[in-house]
């Protein structure tokens, strides 16, 4: 296939959707399925054919559409009309929606979620603007919509540095958590001289509370391919590997159909596009194991190994796997490679603040009226997602914190609600925007029992390889508990919080590195609670049992009996 | 092979480019303490004991695995550096049941020696007193997984000196726990040749000869370099013990 | 860890080609096998091999392990050292039926814990284990990625949203009843709606 042949594949598919009248589209993502998405579509069906309306409306299943807590969500577009997004849709709602506003105009108001609302408002899709228009499973749909013409221009007009050289313009940042500059890691990987380089797409998304990549591959899989091969040719490699998280089965059957239907129409594999180029992509499939988001890790993984981490340097864009220079980039970095190449790098540059260019994914989820997945520029404010994207907190509440990062990350307190949402700022707070989990908590959440929660995750998640995380996590995790359980003293915060520090800054990899975060923030912004729970064994939110007594001053105070080590001149004296 | 210069704790130094950090150090008489470590295996980073401060990089750097280059300076025994080798070993000596005066290595004992040169004399953190098990199948040897750091020496010395892979990592975190092929007793292995290589470079009590009392366990790791330059370079060199 | 040899010869002799296949005859090798062959026995595709293995006996007894390190040449420790290490291989059969609660950071903010705890109570087994008679499997999971429809359960590879303790339970009463569990049983039983809080 070439590039007219591409353009004309767009134009007959364009052709063939414009014949119908309108487009029903049924939201088929996980979310909406598991609150009666299946028998909304069969709702929609039955109705169509009652109504004799074959001829006239087609109906897809899409990705997300993002107002998750809102499904099954249905889309109407008509022809010359305005999309009209439905929410909460019932059966007995999908019949009258065909009824009534695919027969004869008139919207089903009790269900429509205004598209002018802030929820769609403030959002901005770049990474995300095919996810909920076109039918995952469909090259096609994908094609109509200008898909794989950006690898089509860098193949045919485009040199790889030149390309390395448009992605550092565009100010793009690995949206895997680190932040680090993709265009530079992809200009190093170019550099790096080897007979075989490899590029791997990052889907072992393991931050409990972020979905994004999940939702990307499962809505839009084609434009991670594109994405993917285009920095194939960009660093010179021929092969890549998508690593997909075990826990999202449709997401790894969706990206293997979208290989091999690109693979068929010569867009993937041998001479693609017409080109002297090859690019292939496999798919491994991660078994549960959270460390695997670590590049290190998730490349042992793929060599079919325990998935520990090894240190760097050196570096993945040296040696990475079986030795050679390899690029791995989050699926959503590389979800954002074909807009950057079809606007242009200052399109995308002019988005967003002056060190965080572009927009960023979101999983807005936990205590707020809208939960979802939103896609904002960065830079945006914590309230303006919080408030307005989110519509607030239920019953209104009072919003206490909002974590960000995952695991890894922090929590955010009230005062700080109008902190731009970008790498440095979040940092600044000791938090990290991270895969890009939004977990909102009102007052009835405890911090130390939130900070628990996290350490409890890494401590089970912790490899093993390193002493400081495999056993410090589990230490940091009994000093919470100890607290929670009321048995704490002030000294134990005091060897809490030094452990903490050790653990960051010993550990071998990211895991470790960014696992004692959660507590570090909470001690900083809400020490008055860890406090309120030693001194006066009270837990504001309710959360804690706080049901034992620490043991008296004068029993603490000389250490737990001792296991004797030998002194060294005991040693010596053997 | 080119010689580099980088400074150590203020004061230049030479050494070959591609050296580790680690064996500079020790060429140089600089000790840092290393447990997962030896000479003649891969190495693992994986005790974060010889960790160094490197100027210019916000992180710190274990020197097992990090390479020797032009203008490199290293800070080997800050305060920090050394408050944290102490809380690591801490959390080490916390983590299994570790008690040195019942141990056949007690004296001999590479985690004591390094307690020892740190003064680490208390353990402030909850001894987490897992309930493990002792393997005391194999006809010549017993492992005992209270004693077990994690390491990985025998792992590596199996598979990489032996051949033969016995020994693996099991679970993961604070679950993991040495095995010998599917998890069963060493006795009923049907990979290990019994020679007993992992005995030798395990630097606690872990895993032992059978039939050792307290503190009569002693360990000698030389026949690696033995091995090894026998393999690679067709010379044997003599050291005392071995010309006995 | 560095390049490997074959285990030692007391490990009982199998085809050099590697392509022998298990004596018990049993079909579900053939899967296995298609899997080993789409990977040209590389020791690299092991942790795929143990996901088709999974797949085909529904969990990794050590027969299977056996089988899997003879025919990628991976020595027997590595097998158990790899299929222990990640989550989702298990080593145990698993119950008739099987109940996971979400325990990603949306849903524990939830309350998920809450149903945790009511379901073991309920059913006397603890999370990650099977109840003794082997009926039901309780599990948690560290997120599925459904965070906008927190509390989230899957029961029986279904998607069940909003639960609270008291509907967790009667959900999987209803479950080991074996009733029918058509979606419209199911939305009647979860009223849902999105300002819950």
């Amino acid at each position: 296939m070439n590039r007219a042949d591409l353009a004309a594949m767009a134009q007959r598919e364009q052709d063939r959707q414009d014949a119908f009248r309108c487009r029903v589209l049924c939201c088929a993502s996980t979310p909406c399925l598991s609150s009666g998405g299946t028998a909304v579509r069969e709702a929609i069906e039955k109705a169509i054919k009652d109504g004799d309306l074959d001829a006239d409306v087609q109906v897809v299943s899409t990705g997300c559409m993002g107002p998750c807590s809102r499904g099954p969500v249905v889309t109407l577009k008509m022809r010359g009309a305005e999309d009209v997004v439905y929410e909460q849709v019932t059966p007995e709602a999908a019949t009258r929606i065909i009824q009534e506003h695919v027969a004869k105009n008139e919207p089903v108001k009790e269900f429509v979620f205004p598209n002018d609302a802030p929820f769609f408002a403030k959002q901005h899709k770049v990474v995300l603007a095919n996810s909920g228009q076109i039918d995952p499973e469909s090259l096609e749909d994908y094609v109509a919509r200008g898909g794989y013409t950006a690898l089509a221009h860098v193949l045919r007009e485009m040199k790889p540095d030149e390309v390395c050289e448009s992605i550092t313009r565009s100010g793009l940042r690995g949206r895997g958590g680190a932040g680090y500059p993709t265009g530079i890691k992809w200009d190093l990987v170019r550099k790096s001289q080897s007979d075989k380089k490899y590029v791997v797409a990052n889907g072992d998304e393991g931050d409990p509370g972020a979905y994004m990549d999940r939702s990307l591959m499962e809505s839009d899989p084609h434009r991670i391919l594109e994405g993917m091969a285009i920095a194939g040719y960009a660093v010179g490699a021929e092969q890549g590997f998508i690593y997909v998280r075990g826990e999202y089965p449709v997401a790894a059957k969706r990206l293997e159909r979208a290989i091999r239907a690109a693979e068929r129409r010569g867009l993937l594999g041998s001479r693609m596009v017409d080109s002297q180029f090859n690019f292939r992509i496999d798919i491994r499939i991660g078994a549960g194991a959270f460390v695997c988001g670590e590049e290190t890790a998730l490349m042992a993984s793929i060599m079919g190994k325990r998935g520990q981490p090894v240190p760097r340097p050196p570096y993945p864009s040296q040696s990475g796997l079986w030795g050679k220079p390899t690029l791995i980039n989050n699926v959503e970095t590389f979800g954002s490679i074909a807009p950057i190449i079809l606007n242009k790098a200052e399109w995308f540059a002019a988005i967003g603040t002056d060190k965080s260019k572009g927009t960023k994914i979101f999983a807005l989820a936990g205590d707020v009226n809208t939960t979802g997945l939103i896609e904002v520029p960065m830079g945006i404010t914590l309230r303006e997602i919080v408030y307005d994207i989110g519509g607030g907190i239920p019953d209104d509440r009072a919003f206490k914190a909002v974590q960000t990062g995952g695991p890894s990350g922090g929590c955010i307190p009230a005062q700080y609600l109008d902190t731009p949402v970008d790498y440095e700022s979040l940092r600044a707070l000791g938090s990290i925007v991270g895969s890009g989990g939004l977990i909102i908590m009102d007052e009835r959440s405890c911090m130390v029992d939130v900070a628990k929660f996290f350490l409890d995750f890494c401590a089970d998640e912790s490899c093993g390889k390193c002493a400081p995380c495999r056993v410090g996590t589990v230490q940091i995790y009994k000093l919470l508990d100890k607290i929670t359980r009321g048995a704490a003293t002030l000294a134990d915060l005091e060897t809490l919080r030094e452990l903490c520090v050790m653990v960051q800054e010993t550990s071998l990899c990211g895991l470790g590195q960014n696992a004692p975060n959660p507590v570090v923030s909470t001690l900083r912004y809400f020490y008055d609670e860890y406090e309120a729970h030693i001194r006066k064994h009270k837990c504001a939110a309710g959360v804690c049992a706080l049901n034992e007594k620490p043991m008296s001053p004068a029993v603490v105070a000389p250490p737990r009996p001792k296991r004797k080590v030998a002194r060294l001149d005991e040693l010596e004296a053997v | 092979m080119a010689v580099v210069t980088l400074t150590i704790n203020d004061e230049l130094v030479s050494a070959q480019e591609g050296q580790t950090l680690l064996s500079v150090l020790r060429e140089h008489g600089i000790q840092l303490p290393t447990l997962c470590h030896l000479d003649g295996l891969s190495e693992r980073g994986g005790c974060r004991l010889c960790l160094v401060e490197i100027a210019g990089n916000n992180k710190l750097q274990p020197a097992c695995v990090t390479p020797a280059v032009e203008g490199l300076v290293v800070r080997t025994h800050s305060d920090r550096l050394v408050k944290y080798r102490k809380m690591i070993l801490e959390l080490l000596f916390s983590e299994r049941n570790h008690v040195c005066a019942v141990c056949v290595m007690n004296g001999n004992c590479e985690l004591q020696w390094e307690a020892a040169k740190v003064g680490m004399d208390h353990v402030r953190y909850d001894y987490l007193n897992p309930s493990l098990p002792v393997d005391a199948s194999h006809e010549r040897f017993t492992l005992d997984h209270n004693r077990c750091i994690l390491c990985t020496r025998c792992v590596r010395v199996c598979d990489e000196i032996e051949g033969a892979h016995v020994w693996d990592l099991m679970g993961r975190g604070a679950n993991s726990m040495m095995i010998a092929d599917l998890n069963r007793p060493w006795g009923e292995s049907q990979s290990c040749t019994s020679c007993g290589k992992c005995v030798q470079v395990c630097p606690t009590g872990a895993l032992a000869q059978r039939g050792s009392s307290v503190a009569e366990m002693e360990k000698q790791h030389d026949f690696l370099r033995w091995i090894l330059d026998g393999r690679e370079k067709n010379v044997w060199e003599y050291t005392d013990a071995k010309s006995n | 860890m560095g390049v490997l040899t074959d285990p030692k010869p007391r490990v009982k002799p199998r085809n050099a080609a590697g392509g022998q296949a298990h004596p018990s005859g049993d079909p579900r090798f053939k899967l296995i096998d298609r899997t080993l062959k789409r990977f040209s026995y590389q020791q690299d595709a092991l942790i795929e091999v143990l996901h088709t293995a999974q797949e085909a006996f529904g969990f990794l007894e050590d027969d299977l392990l056996v089988y899997v390190a003879h025919q990628l040449k991976l020595p027997l420790s590595w097998v158990y050292g790899v299929a222990t290490f990640y989550h989702f291989f298990s080593l145990a059969p698993q119950g008739e039926h099987s109940c996971i609660i979400c325990m990603g950071t949306a849903c524990y903010v939830k309350r998920a814990a809450e149903i945790v705890s009511a379901l073991q109570a309920e059913f006397g087994v603890e999370a990650g284990n099977t109840t003794a008679d082997g009926k039901l499997s309780l599990n948690t999971a560290r997120c599925l990625g459904s965070c906008g429809l927190a509390p989230v359960l899957v029961m029986d590879g279904d998607v069940v949203a909003r639960q609270t303790p008291e509907e967790a339970l009667a959900r999987v009463r209803e479950l080991l009843l074996g009733a029918a569990r058509t979606p419209e049983a199911m939305s009647e039983l979860t009223p849902l709606s999105a300002t819950e809080a």
